[in-house]
């Protein structure tokens, strides 16, 4: 099995026809993904590489079925494209896109605790995957490999270098989440571990964090109280100075939060097995199980 | 983006708060005039720098006359002024700004930032203004009072009299406490602030509210929509390596290590950082190139990396995902030709073409270290680096 994406996903591309879309709604296909169709705004009606065009999300869910969106658009219409995507009544919603205001943000997350029934993923992330099956995003597929062990990070490159760790060790993922490294996403590390809790086929989780925010601290008291799979952690940004902003917009110890350190002994005391070295994650699964 | 208090003053001032009458000068013998202008008695001049802590650092004085503002002007500008948050290398004092001195019975503290956990605007107020609020959190948790604002109803009045009456204020200074906070808020909304931060707000003599000091600091992924602001960018307060990658659009951070690094992606940018440490090494930079670099952004990142005078060795990790390992290729044997190897390269890299990425390495005849793990290379570079 696998969590928030599989077989049954019938996704739609938000940007289809944009350069960034249009490459991944390709590389989507090639991997064995159902992609129904695009949305952009002004060309509802033409074709794009075979694919229909929408004006709108709720007349591409209307002729197509979709249940699931990824987005490829610009920072200044991004989050008015994940409104439109939860109006529309979709039941997962990728945002890929690196960039947006954080009061447009916030807007649009209080915008979505109206309809619970869609679940955000993002922004400012790779999307997921569930090897064999399909993805959403830019995750690159013929790194990952089929099995039982779940991913879940804040950061694009270093879920590619876990992947690439188990799959070199032989074993192989059920889905991998970036939930992204913005200050407002949505779904958290906690959401994603809930779900790989539930899934029979998730047998151990590595949780990548980085610094800023106190999200990993959260994850670590709901670990000890709910979760029973064994999980591997890595907190990025252990060699971070303060009060920079590392790249990812939530990147940032601020005011002496946030830290590596306070990171890494909330996740430890909760039983996780936290290593220091981004080279060890793989290898500390497989010690694990 | 961070900008000076005289800066954020005139932005508060044009929302409705209220400030002291003040101005800004580089020039030692203005600040006379200015303190003339003033009303010729007591003054202050303050450093204009893009950190806190002045005070203790001697860059907030009173002059009791013009003459003794110019006096304490020249000594300020061109001078170097190291706070607890500048820094050992400190910072060099551009401009002064010359404000009215004011006699105060109470000094406040106000403040909005994102509450990330709540997804929401947080307006913290406290009756321990002018001290350092970590401070007050950490000692005296039960003087900061809290209200979180709803994003679609904003700050409603009861809210604003519930921080007022919360620090203590009376009713009337309360009535005047709302318009200040609302006029923050306002603020807070129109310029996308990251952080809006008035240390202290004062209560006068006469019973008014004015912010003594002011912080601002701007969400960077909105500056394209406040073309205003971005001009308050000021490069002298930047390190000139930062400036120049920001000219390419590299993420880029300086720092004082030895061993370089390019990486693709922020998380493991930071990683690799964490592993060179690790490896018993000093990282010199944080860079990131990016998802969606090309080879031209390649060989100005290394362009970069080499104009650091520190770096005895580099080392460019990279995961290929949009970014293919061809391309990466490309760009490192580009920069090369151009720049030469003047220190030891390890290179390592995975993902997307990474065969036809190491062939062209292979074949370009360059004296490059390869790795094949993360752990490897930087075992390797610390090794190069000495």
């Amino acid at each position: 099995m696998s969590i928030l994406i599989d077989k049954k996903t019938r996704l739609i591309v938000q940007g289809l026809t944009g350069r960034e879309g249009t490459f991944h709604a390709k590389q989507a296909a090639a991997y064995g993904t159902t992609v129904v169709g695009g949305v952009t705004p002004g060309k509802g009606g033409t074709s794009h590489e075979g694919w229909p065009i929408f004006d709108t999300v709720q007349d591409a869910v209307k002729q197509t079925g979709a249940n699931a969106s990824v987005i490829f658009v610009p920072p200044p219409f991004a989050a008015d494209a994940v409104m439109e995507a939860a109006d529309g009544g979709l039941a997962l919603v990728v945002c890929i896109t690196e960039g947006i205001p954080t009061l447009d943000m916030m807007r649009a997350m209080t915008f979505l605790k109206e309809r619970p029934a869609t679940r955000l993923v993002g922004p400012n992330c790779p999307g997921l995957i569930s090897p064999g099956k399909a993805k959403a995003g830019i995750i690159p597929g013929n790194i990952c490999k089929e099995g039982r062990i779940g991913i879940v990070s804040k950061s694009g490159t270093l879920t590619y270098e876990a992947i690439h760790q188990l799959t070199r060790l032989g074993m192989g993922q059920s889905t991998c989440i970036g939930i992204g490294g913005d200050p407002l996403i949505g779904t958290s590390h906690i959401d994603a571990l809930q779900l790989f809790g539930e899934d029979p086929e998730t047998d151990a989780v590595i949780m990548i964090g980085e610094i800023g925010g106190n999200a990993e601290e959260d994850a670590a008291a709901w670990i000890k109280d709910n979760f029973t799979k064994p999980v591997v952690g890595f907190i990025a940004g252990q060699t971070a100075p303060p009060g920079r902003r590392m790249g990812h917009a939530g990147a940032i110890i601020a005011g002496g939060k946030g830290t590596a350190a306070e990171k890494m002994a909330a996740l430890t005391a909760a039983g996780v097995k936290v290593v220091q070295s981004p080279a060890d994650m793989g290898a500390a699964i497989k010690a694990l199980l | 983006m961070k900008i000076h208090e005289y800066q954020a003053k005139a932005i508060l001032a044009r929302h409705g708060v209220p400030v002291p009458r003040g101005e800004v000068t580089s020039d030692a013998a203005e600040a006379g005039e200015i303190a003339k202008r003033l009303g010729g008695a007591v003054v202050v001049v303050k450093a204009q720098i893009h950190a806190g802590g002045r005070g203790k650092g001697g860059g907030v004085k009173l002059a009791k006359s013009p003459a003794q503002a110019v006096q304490l002007a020249r000594n300020m500008i061109g001078m170097t002024l190291i706070t607890h948050q500048t820094g050992p290398e400190g910072r060099v004092v551009g401009r002064v700004l010359v404000e009215e001195g004011l006699q105060m019975t109470r000094e406040l503290y106000l403040s909005i930032v994102l509450d990330r956990a709540a997804g929401k605007p947080v307006i913290m107020a406290s009756a321990a203004g002018g001290m350092d609020i970590e401070e007050v959190a950490e000692k005296t948790p039960e003087k900061i009072v809290r209200v979180y604002i709803e994003p679609g109803v904003g700050i409603v009045p009861f809210e604003a009299r519930q921080l007022g009456f919360g620090i203590g204020l009376d009713g009337a200074q309360v009535n005047k406490f709302v318009k200040v906070v609302s006029a923050l808020y306002d603020a807070y909304l129109a310029t996308d602030s990251s952080l809006l931060e008035i240390n202290p707000l004062v209560v006068t003599a006469a019973g008014d509210l004015l912010a003594l000091d002011a912080k601002m600091n701007f969400d960077d992924n909105s500056l394209y929509r406040h073309a205003d602001i971005k001009e308050l960018r000021d490069l002298g307060e930047e390190d000139p390596l930062e400036i120049e990658a920001s000219k390419f659009n590299l993420n880029y951070i300086h720092l004082d290590g030895n061993i370089g690094c390019m990486v693709n992606g922020a998380g493991l940018a930071m990683a690799t950082m964490d592993i060179i440490k690790l490896a018993g090494g000093e990282p010199a930079n944080f860079l990131d190139v990016g998802g969606g670099a090309n080879a031209e952004q390649i060989r100005n990142a290394f362009k970069i990396l080499m104009s650091d005078k520190n770096v005895k060795a580099v080392l460019i990790n990279i995961f290929g995902g949009i970014l293919r390992c061809d391309v990466l290729a490309q760009g490192v044997i580009a920069a090369v030709k151009e720049l030469g190897v003047p220190v030891p390269i390890v290179i390592r890299m995975e993902g997307t073409n990474v065969d036809e990425g190491k062939r062209l390495l292979r074949e370009s005849g360059m004296q490059l270290t390869t790795a094949d793990s993360m752990d490897e290379a930087a075992k390797k570079v610390v090794e190069l680096a000495g």
